[in-house]
């Protein structure tokens, strides 16, 4: 049985004047222990709000309106407050995008790791300080530098000091929102690195949420391609990377440069994602498809996910006529 | 190929920032000590040409640029933009004749303004590069007032379309009633383009311009920028850290680390056969978007040193896994190894 087994997630955020705008809807997966996942999609495409809502953490205005979030054989979802804040951290911890600019810069980095440790585990300084040593060696920060402030870091240590924190109270699933945006190409790879070797290491399972298409191919089991709040394309990476269905993959595979192809050219997809007060009433991606089985269903009908081969999914009304793609020909 | 006279030529360029010291230091006469941001590069676009600058942030490729269009007075050395040092030029002593006007008619600030016409500078952020609360026609026309390079309200907008236009923001007027909260990422950095190229510019330095963008939208502004290299010969450079966009629209392509160039070559070229370790690390770290060429990573660890204790020798030495005794002694200097290929490393 898998880990983590979300079912048609669906949430809603209400605007001031009451509308309720779709910005997930029908988002299904499935982690398994020690395994590994990639969300990817553009920005505002839903990924984080998915996030937000296994964690139970999204902002006032939204409303998880729909679906099951099965971890433990438990639906989440159904969870007081009281026993969410007892799977917060210590089952399911998150780094969140940008939290590394987010550490307090009066207080020394031990001493907010020290926090959290307290306020999830133990009470005892002396036991919060030795595990904070501990917790920032494995990141591999010295466990002496923790003493310093978070200005007194690079970004690279800063960002390991966030996953050293969201690793405190050893969680079985670690989500990580856009964990390098904003490094340096070598401190990326440092990162993701670290972020496999804690995998192994720690048995950890792994939720990679980002834009960054080449990150998710080094580091994931499976990938979900999300567009406009709703999954398009799920699929081991190996099967997303290599024979993408649905046609929004592949324009997104095409835009991603390659650095053992250079000179290659690169497609651009033209047309904004949707806006979620005015989404297209059929397939989303069809005002920017320019795929050339488009026809008028796809305007009309909002194409379901279905399964065209083994644990390859796909949510395009043409997804089995369509030949497998490959790289380069698709005009 | 004639080699024509390069468009930009760049000798020996040294920028050193001093650092602030103690007072305690200061009484005591201790001897200053100075960040050595860039420390002798040189190198030349010819006209039409893109040249990506590539290195990690400390590498002082965003100081070239900056000395470049004299926005920054270099330490030593010195930068020709079309023949003329942009040094002197950025500070009122340019070149003094411009066609149909006399020479004396040309004020100091007005020689300024010529550097300004023809060469132009797109930022990193386009979230925080445009002013929020100015339209997009008052941002991408504001340059032209400026320059008062426009007679009327009608040649201006003429000019304004056209710029939006061939940034791909078409129909104009569609755009340029909004402000820059209504558009998105990739239109905000088309509006920035757009507002360094409506004074038709003959040099571009892009600076990081797609890092802050989505990979989808990335595309397209590389190919806009690659665009207007085919259609009206703007010479590019380009500065990232980002191995894998610069492969793909750049000619040349220079690695920088620590101040230093370190390989300058063709971009194919550095690409498929890096010979300087950094640059093969560098490479080796880019993901690459394909799960079954996942590559051994050849991580360097640690981070650029700073800039204030350069290390002995060559300055990549502390990190480089070929380092042999000799790197700790020897600064390497650039030098051709095939063709037009250089390359700073004494084991290359």
């Amino acid at each position: 049985m898998a880990l983590l087994d979300v079912r048609n997630l669906s949430v809603d955020y209400l605007t001031d004047e009451g509308a309720a705008l779709h910005a997930v809807e029908n988002v299904g997966f499935h982690l398994e222990e020690g395994g590994s996942l990639g969300i990817v999609g553009e920005s505002g495409c839903g990924k984080t709000t998915v996030m937000m809502a296994l964690l139970r953490l999204l902002p006032e205005e939204g409303r998880i309106v729909n679906g099951q979030v099965i971890f433990g054989g438990r639906d989440l979802l159904q969870y007081s407050e009281a026993e969410m804040r007892q799977v917060r951290w210590r089952e399911m911890s998150m780094v969140f995008q940008g939290a590394m600019n987010a550490l307090n810069p009066v207080r020394t980095v031990e001493s907010q790791i020290v926090e959290s440790l307290r306020l999830h585990i133990t009470h005892d300084l002396r036991v919060a300080r030795e595990r904070t040593g501990e917790l920032l060696e494995l990141v591999g920060i010295p466990a002496q530098r923790g003493r310093q402030y978070p200005h007194q870091f690079s970004g690279g240590m800063r960002q390991r000091a966030i996953i050293a924190m969201a690793l405190a109270c050893a969680p079985s699933i670690l989500i990580a929102d856009e964990p390098t945006t904003a490094l340096d190409v070598m401190i990326q790879a440092q990162i993701l690195e670290l972020l496999e070797h804690l995998q192994a290491e720690l048995d950890l399972s792994l939720i990679m949420v980002t834009h960054d298409l080449g990150m998710v191919a080094e580091t994931c089991d499976d990938v979900l391609v999300m567009y406009g709040g709703m999954v398009v394309e799920y699929a081991s990476s190996d099967v997303v990377f290599n024979s993408p269905q649905h046609p929004y993959t592949q324009r997104l595979m095409e835009a991603f440069p390659d650095v053992e192809e250079p000179g290659s050219t690169l497609a651009s997809i033209p047309g904004n994602p949707p806006r979620l007060d005015d989404l297209p009433p059929g397939c989303r991606f069809e005002p920017r498809c320019e795929c050339q089985w488009r026809e008028a269903i796809c305007a009309q009908k909002t194409p379901p996910l279905v399964e065209v081969e083994p644990n390859h999914r796909v949510a395009c009304h043409f997804a089995r006529q369509r030949p497998g793609h490959v790289k380069g020909r698709i005009g | 190929m004639m080699e024509a006279q390069p468009i930009l030529q760049v000798h020996d360029l040294c920028k050193y920032f001093p650092v602030s010291r103690h007072i305690r230091d200061v009484l005591t006469r201790k001897p200053r000590r100075y960040v050595q941001a860039v420390d002798g590069v040189s190198f030349a676009v010819q006209r039409g040409e893109i040249l990506a600058l590539v290195g990690e942030s400390g590498s002082g490729k965003t100081t070239v640029g900056m000395n470049v269009l004299g926005l920054q007075r270099p330490t030593r050395g010195r930068i020709l933009f079309d023949g003329y040092d942009v040094t002197e030029w950025a500070q009122g002593r340019g070149p003094s004749l411009e066609t149909g006007e006399k020479l004396t008619n040309l004020s100091r600030r007005r020689r300024v303004m010529t550097l300004r016409e023809r060469a132009q500078m797109i930022f990193q952020d386009p979230y925080e590069s445009l002013n929020p609360r100015q339209k997009v026609f008052d941002i991408v026309a504001e340059p032209l007032e400026i320059h008062h390079l426009t007679r009327s309200r009608a040649e201006k907008e003429e000019r304004v379309r056209s710029a939006l236009e061939t940034c791909g923001l078409a129909p104009a007027d569609h755009f340029w009633d909004r402000f820059p909260a209504e558009l998105s990422g990739g239109q905000r950095q088309r509006i920035v383009i757009a507002g360094a190229l409506v004074l038709e510019p003959e040099l571009l330095v892009a600076d990081e311009p797609v890092s802050m963008l989505d990979v989808s939208i990335r595309a397209e502004v590389l190919n806009l920028l690659h665009a207007l290299r085919r259609e009206r010969g703007i010479t590019i450079l380009y500065t990232t850290h980002d191995l894998a966009t610069a492969g793909f629209f750049t000619d040349r392509m220079a690695v920088m680390y620590l101040g230093r160039v370190v390989e300058l070559g063709p971009t194919a070229e550095v690409l498929k056969e890096p010979r300087h370790p950094y640059t093969r690390a560098l490479i080796s770290v880019v993901p690459v978007p394909n799960p079954r060429r996942r590559r051994k990573r050849m991580i360097l660890q640690g981070e650029i040193p700073n800039a204030i204790d350069i290390p002995s020798g060559c300055r990549f030495h502390p990190r480089c896994p070929d380092a042999v005794p000799e790197c700790q002694e020897t600064d390497p200097q650039l030098r051709t190894i095939a063709g037009s290929h250089k390359v700073a490393c004494i084991l290359a």
